[in-house]
């Protein structure tokens, strides 16, 4: 094992592969939900209140910032979602080989990306 | 067969399996809110509440709650574990975390049980 090997440390022309750039966004994406369980909380509260406290929680969430924090909370939600589902397949040895893998990986990236733009739009 | 001396806390295949399992619940629940909100005669506010007024749904719920926050620790946990090497920051960390998913499973009690 003390073969000298090339070494390609080139930063500008390596990049990670796409399935780990999927992997990284999965634990990005997990760790930014753990933090956003009390105000998903909160929302879901808001949303079986009385009908005066549903009208202002409706104004909350109409503002810009807000919306735009729900569309990430989403975003992540639909990644790791998507990301875990491919991750149980794998772990019942569907779609281990290489090609698949990258596809799938493509797959998460695109439906989780085009499902947060679909509802997004819908819901704004 | 390599004979390998197996050392360390042993809780590995608990914590994948249990990482598995609670997400497989997360998703099924998930499947269910969407399948409501997409069938429903009327997905209106008042038949949102509801829902969430029938005792099963507020069982469910929480059972999907305890789900959440256990995967949750695990995936947080697992972080902290790969990144932090400190021990004290480390253990600070875990503790705030624990605090951050008990408080968030009280509150949730008081949620979906409250009205």
């Amino acid at each position: 094992m003390n073969k000298k090997r090339p070494k390609h440390l080139e930063l500008w022309n390596i990049s990670f592969p796409l399935p780990a750039i999927v992997s990284g966004l999965h634990r990005i994406s997990g760790a930014l939900m753990s933090l956003a369980i009390p105000f998903v909380l909160f929302a879901l509260a808001g949303t079986l209140s009385s009908a005066e406290r549903f009208d202002a929680f409706k104004s909350c969430i109409s503002n810009p910032l807000v919306k735009i924090a729900l569309l990430v909370v989403l975003w992540a939600f639909l990644h790791h979602a998507c990301a875990g589902i491919r991750f149980l397949l794998m772990d019942i040895h569907k779609g281990v080989d290489l090609p698949t893998a990258r596809l799938s990986a493509k797959i998460v990236l695109a439906v989780s990306l085009v499902l947060t733009a679909v509802i997004g739009v819908y819901a704004w | 067969m390599v004979n390998r001396q197996v050392v360390g806390a042993h809780y590995g295949l608990r914590d994948w399996l249990v990482q598995r399992v609670t997400a497989v619940i997360m998703l099924v629940y998930t499947i269910g809110i969407v399948a409501f909100l997409f069938l429903a005669t009327d997905a209106s506010y008042a038949a949102w509440q509801a829902l969430f007024a029938c005792t099963w749904v507020k069982v469910l719920t929480t059972v999907t709650v305890v789900a959440l926050l256990w995967h949750a620790w695990v995936g947080v946990r697992d972080i902290w574990m790969d990144y932090v090497q400190p021990v004290g920051i480390r253990l600070t960390l875990h503790v705030l975390t624990i605090l951050w998913l008990v408080a968030s499973f009280i509150y949730s009690i008081h949620v979906v049980w409250g009205v």
